[in-house]
């Protein structure tokens, strides 16, 4: 059973796991190149895919790995970590948040990335992001009632569709293919970004 | 810029990128492993919350513990003490590695070619900001709510992810000269 699941996450095991997990998730982002804010902005300007390549590349590994776990009795996904639905803080969130990401030129976690790649501008993102959490922070208890406007609990893919698992993973796996398909006729005879 | 093609770098040159899918399918692994063992996805937003909270406990202890959304952080008296906060510190830490390895490390302020480096830095911070603000909003960015979330099929991170795309193409012509030839 999964640390989360036993109330584990805070133990000095989980601490450490958590580090080594996060080694290998920064590798992988450096190694697509997410340790540059060009690289992940050109995809905005129709120039370099490998963000959707990337992200959708990973969310079909890890929904089949955990679909085919699930089906052998491996592991219960209703045990782990599931955030729940708020669909209007989520929506508007998503939005401010993309604005951030073409005009900052990161995210989060590539900022760490960045960062420890010598990126000046990833360390100023990070303190403005600093800054943006601390007002989130302050206008909270003014924000409560937007915060929880369109609260579903848990609500996943297949119950709102009334599909079962396996066949979301496979729509996900058949829309990842079509936006590969897609994005590769958009980009073709353009340059890549910084190249 | 460091994304050429060429197989194998000269010395002292910047090797290229990795496979798009490849790296895709390591990240997707990594998730996984992470969901089975921690029982938890991945997360960065999190430990930018708190490193920045516990910044501000230093300085005003008694608002930030009175704060509706971040005085829990301190009631065990240990707001570092979190797994997001060791996984970011991995993150760094397996970036850098890798970046090292791959002759990418170097001080720089990426911009485009038409951008100064006052207007790039004035924007990473207002972008920054934004991009802290929403992930508090959204209940996490890039990596805990659109990837993490999205790979377990729940409805929110996937409005989430696609409003990301939204937003992020939709700014993009504004900030075209931070970016653009």
């Amino acid at each position: 059973m999964n640390l989360y699941a036993q109330g584990l996450l805070d133990s000095p095991q989980a601490l450490l796991l958590s580090a080594l997990i996060g080694i290998a998730f920064g590798f992988w982002l450096e190694r697509a190149g997410f340790g540059s804010s060009r690289k992940l902005t050109s995809i905005f300007y129709l120039r370099d895919f490998a963000v959707l390549q990337v992200m959708f590349t990973a969310i079909v590994a890890a929904s089949l790995g955990l679909a085919l776990l699930g089906t052998l009795g491996l592991v219960d996904t209703t045990s782990m970590y599931r955030m729940e639905t708020v669909l209007l803080p989520q929506v508007v969130g998503g939005l401010v948040f993309g604005v951030g990401f073409v005009m900052g030129g990161w995210c989060p976690g590539t900022a760490l990335v960045g960062l420890a790649a010598g990126k000046v501008d990833a360390l100023v993102f990070l303190f403005g992001a600093m800054l943006g959490s601390l007002g989130f922070a302050a206008f909270f208890p003014a924000l409560s009632g937007f915060q929880s406007t369109g609260a579903c609990g848990v609500l996943t893919l297949p119950e709102v569709l009334g599909l079962s698992r396996g066949t979301v993973t496979l729509l996900v796996v058949l829309l990842a293919i079509g936006a590969f398909a897609g994005s590769a006729k958009l980009v073709r005879g353009r340059p890549a970004a910084g190249s | 810029m460091s994304d050429s093609h060429f197989a194998s770098a000269a010395p002292g040159r910047p090797s290229p990128f990795w496979n798009p899918y490849l790296a895709g399918v390591g990240l997707g692994l990594t998730l996984l492993l992470a969901y089975v063992v921690l029982g938890t996805g991945l997360g960065a937003s999190g430990a930018i919350t708190r490193v920045a909270a516990s910044g501000a406990h230093a300085v005003a202890p008694a608002a930030v513990e009175g704060n509706a959304y971040l005085g829990g952080y301190f009631a065990d008296g240990a707001p570092l003490r979190h797994y997001l906060v060791f996984m970011a510190l991995g993150v760094m830490f397996g970036g850098g590695l890798s970046a090292f390895a791959a002759r990418r490390t170097k001080l720089a302020v990426e911009r485009g070619p038409r951008a100064s480096i006052g207007m790039r830095l004035g924007l990473a911070l207002v972008g920054g900001a934004l991009v802290g603000f929403a992930s508090r909003m959204g209940g996490g960015c890039t990596s805990g709510q659109a990837l993490s979330g999205g790979a377990m099929l729940l409805a929110g991170s996937w409005g989430f992810m696609l409003s990301i795309f939204v937003g992020a193409f939709g700014a993009a012509w504004f900030v075209r000269k931070e970016w653009q030839a």
